[in-house]
């Protein structure tokens, strides 16, 4: 039977989905079974979903039910070993030598040397929850340097040898699909497409995220918010945005606008693009929650 | 029809590994080991219903979204025995973005790419000779001046150089390190150079029809010799056409980009194949950053409002975005379309001919730095 240490007292997708629940997350029964397979067969968990979805709050809700650290890597354009995975503190090492003189020094020591989030996730897989957040925006070089790394968990340093993980770490990857993985990395992980949640789950979320909103206000946000989903948008509402959304407007509310104008007023938390607003400027009010007091 | 391997395999195994080999004949990348998986994963969930093993399958088998439906599909046919829906193969979708798959199977290319060393360089003046015989001086001469020519960017990665403007601490501390710490000469670094992205989107539509093979063959050139170009065409829908464009012989890649076209010297619908085009957001990514050509002389039918608004976009997303086209420019673009967009432009280029549209690729690198 393959690794089950590492999800004591959850064996099955459902155990998972209520301690996800515990953690302030809500996810639905597919990524609770992707991610409940990726922690039980020990492979990575490849979450991909338009952004503000959740993938991200995924990951951290995953690291707060495992009570593991999560440590993040985030990916951009360029990002190399020095960044992801160690880097030798020069400065120290130079000093080092300059102090020992005639004495031998070794400066490729534990002491000098900078772990970055891959090879901190080695050092320590059993508390590390390791999430490589955005891996779209890294380019194809290290992508093909990260699919080495996430299937033998080995991270070679030149000057001192091999660093090997007892066990995997529990991984969790994001991925905006900006550009389509390469089919190698996909197929070393288990994978989720995190869809945006329907209507009665995104109500929960906003009632779970911002303790301030009264539900009727939540359960009008998320109506109009998928109203706008269904519009030819370039930047679509995320659910952090039907979060912000319904956050600022009650803040608005409290203090003496009315409804639909608090609404309106607050547009700017959910849609993010100056032609989205214009597009939707004309139609704006069919668009409003309506009365929600 | 399956020869399965492993005949210690448990008996309910079997209806998996059968299924993992349907999903290869259809085009999906499953290997074995995600077949492995999957039945572990199958085992740990239990004697459960279907649709644990649904989910598990699409996870574990790591399906892509957009091809969630046709797993789908195949999957009620083999396990639940559900018809499948007609069409299955080669379905005609709705969606204006056309990228079609395993293309390949048409024309058999040529085992040449991987021939190195001498073969190689033969090849490279089999491949201009060709050019040149086709009468075509401009191409040639884009395949010269081209690979230094084309606009670079600096790359985020950096690179040894004798002057750089980032001291190379890892070499310039094991340089010290020989000459007991020491510090003689400071090693440096540099960001490196890189091609910048070209996109070029290339109007196939009736109005098009004289330019539209030397607009291809130009594109075949500029796959051929740019390290990153992306080549789509419009015409009433969008079509992604650089994986056709990469054979080096000229006739195989026009035959190869030719099947692809379902919309050539038809209607034009400028405007929407560019929204079709911004609202895929892999192409979209393509076109950030880039030098971005529309060879179209603009001509759209209806108002020009998608057009108009898909230009705008383009504009903020690429680093240079021109419109190359054929009609004779003047004072004031002929077209309704053109005049309307032209504020958003980089520049509007005469491009009648091969020769002013190589010009134009090999200037704008210098024409922007002039300008900014």
């Amino acid at each position: 039977m393959p690794v089950t240490a590492t999800i004591a007292g959850i064996r099955s997708p459902a155990d998972l989905q209520a301690a996800l629940q515990g953690a302030q997350y809500l996810a639905d029964d597919g990524l609770a079974t992707a991610a409940y397979l990726a922690l039980a067969l020990g492979k990575p968990l490849l979450l991909e979903g338009a952004p503000g979805v959740g993938k991200t709050e995924a990951a951290k809700a995953l690291g707060a039910v495992l009570t593991r650290q999560v440590t993040r890597l985030q990916c951009f354009e360029g990002i190399d070993q020095s960044a992801a995975l160690y880097e030798w503190n020069y400065p120290r090492q130079m000093l080092a030598i300059r102090q020992a003189g005639e004495q031998f020094v070794n400066v490729y020591g534990d002491d000098y040397l900078l772990a970055r989030p891959l090879l901190q996730a080695l050092q320590a897989p059993e508390t590390t929850l390791l999430l490589i957040d955005e891996i779209d925006r890294a380019d194809p070089e290290f992508e093909a340097f990260l699919l080495e790394f996430l299937s033998d968990f080995t991270i070679s340093i030149p000057e001192t040898g091999t660093v090997r993980a007892p066990r995997p770490p529990v991984v969790v990857l994001t991925s905006n699909r900006t550009r389509d993985l390469h089919e190698a990395l996909r197929r070393r992980c288990v994978y989720h497409w995190i869809d945006y949640p329907d209507p009665l789950l995104e109500a929960r979320i906003v009632m779970a995220r911002a303790s301030s909103v009264a539900q009727a206000t939540a359960d009008a946000v998320v109506a109009s918010v998928g109203l706008m989903r269904q519009e030819p948008l370039t930047k679509p509402p995320g659910v952090a945005e039907t979060i912000e959304w319904a956050e600022a407007a009650t803040l608005l509310n409290a203090q003496g606008s009315t409804w639909p104008a608090a609404f309106r007023r607050a547009i700017g938390v959910a849609l993010k693009d100056q032609d989205d607003l214009t597009y939707l400027a004309p139609r704006l009010d069919a668009f409003l929650p309506g009365e929600a007091a | 029809m399956y020869q399965i391997d492993g005949t210690d395999l448990p008996r309910a195994a079997h209806p998996f590994v059968v299924f993992a080999s349907i999903l290869r004949a259809n085009g999906f990348a499953v290997s074995p080991d995600q077949t492995m998986a999957w039945i572990e994963g199958i085992g740990l969930l239990g004697p459960g219903n279907v649709a644990d093993i649904r989910r598990s399958g699409i996870a574990l088998l790591a399906i892509p979204h957009d091809r969630q439906q046709e797993f789908n599909d195949l999957f009620d046919a083999w396990f639940l025995g559900v018809s499948m829906p007609a069409a299955l193969e080669g379905e005609e979708e709705d969606t204006e973005a056309h990228e079609p798959e395993g293309v390949e199977t048409e024309i058999p290319e040529e085992p040449e790419e991987d021939e190195a060393g001498e073969d190689a360089t033969e090849l490279e003046r089999l491949g201009q000779r060709a050019l040149i015989e086709t009468g075509d001086d401009a191409l040639a001469r884009l395949a010269r001046l081209g690979p230094a020519r084309l606009p670079k960017r600096r790359s985020r990665r950096r690179q040894i150089a004798r002057n750089g403007d980032q001291i190379d601490l890892r070499r310039t501390l094991r340089a010290a390190a020989r000459n007991d710490g020491e510090i003689i000469q400071l090693a440096q670094r540099k960001r490196r150079m890189r091609q910048r992205r070209l996109v070029v989107l290339i109007d196939v539509s009736g109005s098009m029809r004289d330019r539209t093979e030397a607009s291809l063959t130009l594109a075949h050139t500029l796959v051929q010799i740019a390290e990153r170009v992306e080549v789509f065409t419009l015409g009433t829908r969008l079509t992604r056409i650089t994986p056709a464009l990469r054979p080096r012989r000229l006739d195989q890649a026009l035959a190869r980009a030719g099947a692809l076209i379902a919309d050539i010297d038809g209607g034009t619908r400028i405007g929407d194949a560019l929204t079709a085009f911004l609202d895929v957001p892999r192409y979209a990514g393509h076109a950030r950053g880039s030098a971005l050509a529309v060879l179209s002389d603009g001509l759209e039918r209806g108002t020009p409002d998608a057009l108009i608004l898909s230009a705008a976009r383009l504009a903020r997303l690429t680093w240079r975005f021109d419109w190359l086209t054929p009609l004779p420019i003047g004072a004031e673009p002929q077209t309704e379309g053109l005049r309307a967009i032209r504020p958003w432009l980089t520049s509007l280029t005469d491009a009648a001919d091969t020769a002013r549209t190589v010009d134009h690729l090999l200037t704008m690198a210098h024409a922007w730095r002039r300008a900014a």
